[in-house]
């Protein structure tokens, strides 16, 4: 008795196609909602519709896409970091106050300004090393090392700037930030960049889908020869890398460190994340899903500044708001949100 | 295991449940088409089918998990009660699920008791009387777990005795078992059998579903085949052959056409050594050696805590071994590495599915190809194309009934969801294949044609081992090495009865 399998080619393709189309479709359903908000907009106030005022929420969001990003990347391979609205802060804070001088309210250890970028770019990174470090080697639960991280790291840098703001701040580091290449913002040109590496890396490398595995079952991917530690831990080094490369595009346009640089962000960060449709759960959702959330949270507030809601008002109507996103994105998508 | 277990039932001609015309749709699926089912009191009654048959939709009908479109369901000739009384529902019927309903983290006390803890009072719990209460009630069923512990610490075995002790405190005579031998071995098997039969003669009725054909002999006096939504027979089991069963159940005449060893030509002594252990100790098992040649296939058999499982899973890298060293051609595999076991040619259908096997909201095409990911296109990229390519030829070579490679494997009955966890081992197009359960709650089409990929790799010169304990598994093997407390204490060539088989398993020696 031989077995032969008998192939059952035919039944196979008939509903592929129709199928990816609508993933496909699904990707794009906050799109209505960012049409319905430009014609509200355009009907709310004359200035919206200029450019001058698209060009400034574009260059406003820059900042926040790439947290967003960040924690796109890590919540898709089932993790989640809180410490992103920190890391925008003391790493640029830290760098910089490392070159400049002590009247300026730097630490007056004169390290080059060339070194600057790099030097905040490596304190991001090393955030990101850290917090893998405690959670994958030590164990510790993501949401509580990454929470005590947000605190600490703030306080750090309310301790080494004794709560100041740091001014002159080396024209190399406010460039990107400050920048107009082709009569964009060049900050808008690099969050381009990078999500479109990020969304080709995501979808098409075997590295970016291994996340996707990861999130979505570890041991399976475990199993399946993927190296789970070492690409979780990865990923949260990119994160702190892109929270810092924020924090640069940031103090570039703002021309200084706050103190409170991102403070409160990491709210806005996974409201926008998850209306743009990626699981907190981990294991889905898509880079340019996250990207329409937060054109879409960044075009709710502007249209909120230019009606004049009172300043006292506004935290409350934005938190309103943001909630109501997430419900009108569930009736949208009919995707239950976990 | 004998099939002479068919003492006359006890039943009465009372219905324990009975639904009547059935229909359940869920979208433009049928899941159930006008079926029916009447379950005598007093008997264990079998309900069949291969996946996808209807059987889990009948159940969370009769256990009013969901209302059917049309039809009825009856509990000793009362209608069933509303769906929001779930109160009354679990007076008349309780279904101990593969997977735990109880709570983890509680007290088997509480679980018991759970949602009426204060005990009918209206009171502020009773901590004391909570525990007495639930230690008289495993005492009366006899469940030997103390009732301070936590389920999560309990066995399968155990837990559901727990849940079925629950069920009946609550009142409900009638008790589905959801296949309930999948996660037991052999000796708990035979104890959960010889429960239900003292439980029975309480006039306790079970529904049991199982892929078990055996077992549906050794326990059951009736049984039901569902296939394709549709009631196909109630029969008593005493009328009904092995064949008739399962021709019933795949609309198929012929018994499981499940390949043997024999039909292939025995494995050349000479022949070239593909894998080998020596002195291989880990996990729960020590000093294992084997030499495992080209195009041969060796079964590891033994009960839960053998170390079978572990010895596997070391092969692959998923354990790191503590001594010994495992050698692919002659090149010493670094354990404890999947990548590594991977690289020298390794390929690995792991013990649970949905645990390690699957990541089920990815397609059948990135599953299949999860192993390879990193060898479809240049620098790790992974043109659509290609990966869309793969998932076709998974489908067509491994028998997948689906929609299409980009389809979801949640999708999936358990079956193809299996043939999907075979293509991702073969992906790699190993030397040496680890097959760990691998037909482990499969339907007969999905067992055969699963057993039928293992002959073709081997008489292909792939090299494999078949960790199972089903029989049906090891039939396929040239050779079946015994493992006992950790270590193999018997080989057994082709040629052997399951009567030595399972005696061996049991550590019952026979020499």
């Amino acid at each position: 008795m031989t077995k032969v399998l008998t192939p059952t080619k035919t039944r196979a393709v008939a509903s592929s196609r129709s199928r990816l189309r609508f993933a496909q479709l699904r990707d794009l359903a906050l799109i209505p909602a960012i049409i319905v908000l430009i014609i509200v907009g355009a009907l709310a106030s004359d200035t919206f519709l200029t450019a001058g005022n698209l060009i400034a929420v574009l260059q406003q969001q820059s900042e926040l896409s790439l947290l967003v990003l960040a924690e796109a990347l890590i919540l898709i391979a089932g993790k989640m970091d809180l410490s992103l609205e920190s890391t925008i802060g003391i790493a640029p804070a830290l760098a910089v106050a490392l070159v400049i001088s002590k009247e300026a309210n730097g630490l007056g250890v004169g390290v080059p300004a060339a070194l600057a970028i790099p030097l905040c770019l490596a304190i991001g990174a090393l955030i990101g090393a850290l917090n893998g470090f405690l959670i994958l080697k030590l164990g510790l639960s993501g949401f509580m090392v990454t929470l005590g991280m947000l605190t600490m790291l703030r306080g750090i840098q309310e301790g080494l700037t004794q709560g100041k703001n740091l001014f002159e701040i080396p024209e190399a580091f406010t460039y990107l930030g400050s920048s107009t290449w082709l009569g964009l913002p060049a900050s808008v040109w690099v969050c381009v960049v990078v999500f479109a590496v990020a969304i080709v890396v995501l979808a098409y490398f075997r590295q970016g889908r291994s996340l996707y595995a990861i999130g979505g079952n570890a041991e399976a991917a475990k199993a399946a020869g993927i190296r789970v530690d070492r690409v979780v831990w990865t990923v949260l080094i990119i994160g702190g890398l892109l929270a810092a490369l924020a924090g640069i595009l940031m103090t570039g346009r703002l021309g200084s460190v706050a103190v409170a640089q991102g403070n409160g962000m990491i709210f806005t960060v996974f409201a926008a994340t998850v209306i743009g449709g990626v699981s907190l759960d981990g294991g889905k959702g898509t880079l340019f899903g996250a990207l329409s959330g937060v054109l879409m949270l960044g075009l709710i507030e502007n249209i909120l500044r230019l009606l004049h809601v009172n300043g006292f008002w506004i935290k409350a109507i934005y938190g309103a708001v943001i909630i109501v996103a997430l419900v009108v994105t569930r009736v949208a998508t009919g995707k239950k949100q976990d | 295991m004998t099939a002479s277990a068919n003492e006359p039932s006890a039943a009465g001609e009372e219905l324990a449940a009975e639904a009547r015309n059935i229909t359940k749709r869920f979208g433009r699926t049928l899941a159930l088409g006008d079926v029916g089912i009447a379950v005598r009191a007093g008997e264990s009654h079998a309900l069949v089918g291969r996946n996808g048959a209807g059987k889990s939709t009948l159940v969370s009908i009769l256990t009013g998990m969901q209302a059917p479109d049309t039809g009825e369901v009856t509990f000793f000739g009362q209608s069933a009660p509303p769906l929001q009384d779930r109160q009354a529902w679990q007076r008349h019927v309780a279904c101990v699920y593969q997977k735990s309903t109880a709570v983890p983290e509680l007290s088997v006390a509480e679980n018991l008791f759970i949602n009426r803890q204060s005990l009918g009072r209206r009171s502020l719990i009773n901590w004391s009387k909570l525990r007495r209460r639930a230690a008289e009630l495993l005492e009366q069923y006899q469940v030997s777990v103390g009732p301070d512990v936590l389920v999560a610490d309990l066995s399968v075995e155990q837990r559901q005795l727990v849940e079925i002790a629950r069920a009946l405190s609550i009142g409900a005579r009638f008790i589905i078992l959801d296949e309930p031998t999948a996660q037991l071995d052999g000796p708990a098997i035979e104890r959960l059998f010889e429960r239900m039969r003292a439980l029975q003669d309480d006039g306790v009725t079970f529904l049991f579903i199982s892929h078990h054909l055996q077992e549906i002999y050794e326990v059951c006096q009736a049984v039901t085949v569902y296939r394709d939504a549709e009631h196909i027979l109630t029969a008593p089991v005493a009328e009904l052959s092995r064949p008739e069963l399962i021709e019933a159940m795949t609309g198929e005449p012929g018994g499981l056409n499940v390949p043997g060893a024999e039909d292939r030509d025995a494995v050349a002594a000479g022949s070239e050594v593909a894998l080998s252990l020596r002195g291989l100790s880990g996990d729960g098992f020590t000093g294992v050696d084997l030499t495992l040649r080209r195009g041969e296939v060796v079964g590891l058999a033994g009960n839960a805590s053998s170390g079978k499982n572990e010895v596997a899973e070391t092969v692959y890298g998923l354990r790191r071994a503590t001594a010994g060293t495992v050698e692919v051609r002659g090149r010493v595999v670094p354990t404890g590495d999947v990548p590594q076991a991977l690289r020298h040619g390794i390929g690995c259908v792991p013990r649970d599915r949905h645990h390690q096997g699957l990541v089920l909201g990815l397609s059948i095409a990135e599953n299949s190809a999860m192993t390879v990911l990193d060898r479809l296109g240049p620098g790790g990229a992974i043109p659509p194309s290609v990966l869309t390519d793969r998932g076709r030829r998974a489908i067509a070579s491994y028998d997948i009934v689906a929609a299409g490679p980009d389809q979801p494997v949640s999708d999936l009955s358990g079956g193809n969801q299996q043939k999907v966890v075979m293509a991702r081992a073969l992906a790699s197009g190993p030397e040496v294949l680890v097959l760990i359960n691998p037909t482990a709650g499969v339907d007969v089409k999905s067992k055969e044609s699963l057993l039928g990929v293992v002959d073709a790799q081997a008489r292909d010169g792939a090299a494999v081992i078949v960790v199972s304990d089903e029989l049906d598994d090891m039939r396929v093997c040239d050779r079946v090495l015994v493992m006992f407390h950790g270590e193999v204490v018997r080989e057994m060539p082709r040629g052997w009865t399951d009567q030595e088989l399972v005696a061996a398993v049991e550590g019952i020696a026979e020499q």
